[in-house]
């Protein structure tokens, strides 16, 4: 595969993967505030999947749109990081999870925004900005809810604990890294890590919450080899539509 | 039609103008800063616009009301064009769209972050509700002297 289309479809397949679970709050929250904010959430993801894919099809150039690659890959041709894919389980760890994922895009993003790929620093510049505002309000949400209750807190402790060994795949360079590299397209992912250790520590310490010791890293996600069980029932959710009814559109 | 020899680049910026945003409709694509050039050459017209969130669903409605509009003005041959970069930012708001925003009851952006006054009262007694509102571009504030709530338009 093209290391460029490979890597426009780990940016896409994040945003959308994101984007779907965040939308299953929808009508679901635990309060109107917080529903009609994972709502916009979702929707910023949903319009940075269709950036990122939209230029994904246009350099894979086989005739395939954005809705195509969302609606009708399989689960092994997806790029998603797994933690992204996993169940949102409750307010807590969906939270918990937005922050972990927002303070890895914002570095990512901000160095993409400099990349040799025009189209790839003006998608990033694009997303940056709903990034950012993500970023202040979910770490704000941890913070309030790791510093909360004894069971919000023990929640949002749970919630670190589970997600803790999927969050090392966002670091795991391999060879497509590696090309976007050269080519200057994107730096290395590893070259985030510092930056996110620096301000997760901060955020959980504010929270009152311990970081997990373990370093095992669960990986498979972005190279596709070894999903999770959850993302072909969430594809079979997402992608019902298209798949009874191959073309329909309103 | 006649007329279509005569139209200028400014023409059409003053048809626009008369196009107001699908949400906020006090407003014109214009003053919200999402139409980002006009051109004319003979009968046709060329509008590039620019989402203000990358996902949100009024930038459909939007290109097809200034279609509809333009339309009516006699023009048939339109190209609409979308660019993302330089991104969106409440910068391009005019003053006269920040004016309107706060009668209409929605505190303009501010680059502090959040609203001046409370578009009602006018006290800069105010608290935030939730970062997120009832479209993408707008949060959820209320005034703690008049008790109102209150839209504020995210500053990006």
């Amino acid at each position: 595969m093209d290391p460029l289309f490979a890597f426009l479809l780990r940016q896409g397949d994040n945003a959308l993967v994101l984007g779907h679970r965040t939308s299953e709050w929808c009508g679901a929250a635990p309060a109107l505030e917080e529903d009609i904010a994972l709502a916009n959430t979702a929707l910023d993801l949903i319009g940075q999947t269709q950036l990122w894919l939209g230029y994904a099809a246009e350099v894979e150039g086989a005739g395939r749109s954005a809705n195509d690659l969302a609606f009708l890959r399989d689960v092994y041709d997806f790029r998603n990081l797994l933690m992204l894919e996993v169940p949102n389980q409750d307010f807590g760890r969906t939270l918990m999870r937005q922050f972990l994922f927002d303070a890895f895009q914002v570095p990512w993003l901000t160095a993409l925004c400099a990349s040799s790929d025009q189209r790839v620093a003006e998608i990033a510049a694009k997303s940056l900005k709903e990034a950012t505002y993500h970023l202040d309000r979910s770490s704000e949400t941890v913070i309030a809810l790791g510093d909360g209750t004894e069971d919000s807190n023990r929640r949002m402790q749970g919630a670190l604990d589970y997600l803790w060994p999927y969050t090392g795949e966002m670091f795991a360079d391999d060879e497509v890294d590696r090309a976007m590299q050269a080519a200057g397209v994107a730096p290395l992912p590893s070259d985030m890590r510092e930056r996110w250790d620096t301000s997760v520590r901060e955020t959980m310490q504010a929270a009152c919450l311990t970081l997990p010791e373990g370093d095992f890293a669960h990986s498979g996600g972005r190279s596709g080899v070894r999903h999770t069980e959850h993302l072909g029932h969430m594809l079979a959710t997402m992608q019902v539509l298209q798949r009874s009814y191959p073309g329909a559109s309103w | 039609m006649t007329q279509a020899a005569t139209i200028t680049e400014a023409q059409v910026w003053a048809w626009l103008e008369d196009v107001p945003d699908p949400e906020i409709p006090v407003i014109s694509v214009v003053d919200l800063g999402v139409v980002r050039g006009v051109s004319v050459s003979g009968d046709q017209v060329a509008v590039t616009i620019t989402p203000t969130y990358s996902g949100c669903p009024a930038m459909a409605v939007i290109a097809i009301d200034i279609e509809t509009a333009l339309a009516r003005k006699g023009i048939t041959d339109l190209t609409l064009k979308t660019q993302i970069a330089p991104a969106w930012t409440t910068d391009w708001l005019s003053e006269k769209g920040r004016a309107r925003l706060e009668e209409y009851g929605i505190a303009p952006p501010q680059a502090a972050g959040g609203p001046e006054r409370c578009p009602h009262c006018q006290s800069t007694e105010v608290e935030k509700v939730s970062q997120f509102g009832s479209t993408p571009c707008k949060a959820q504030w209320r005034c703690t002297d008049c008790l109102e709530p209150f839209d504020y338009f995210k500053c990006i």
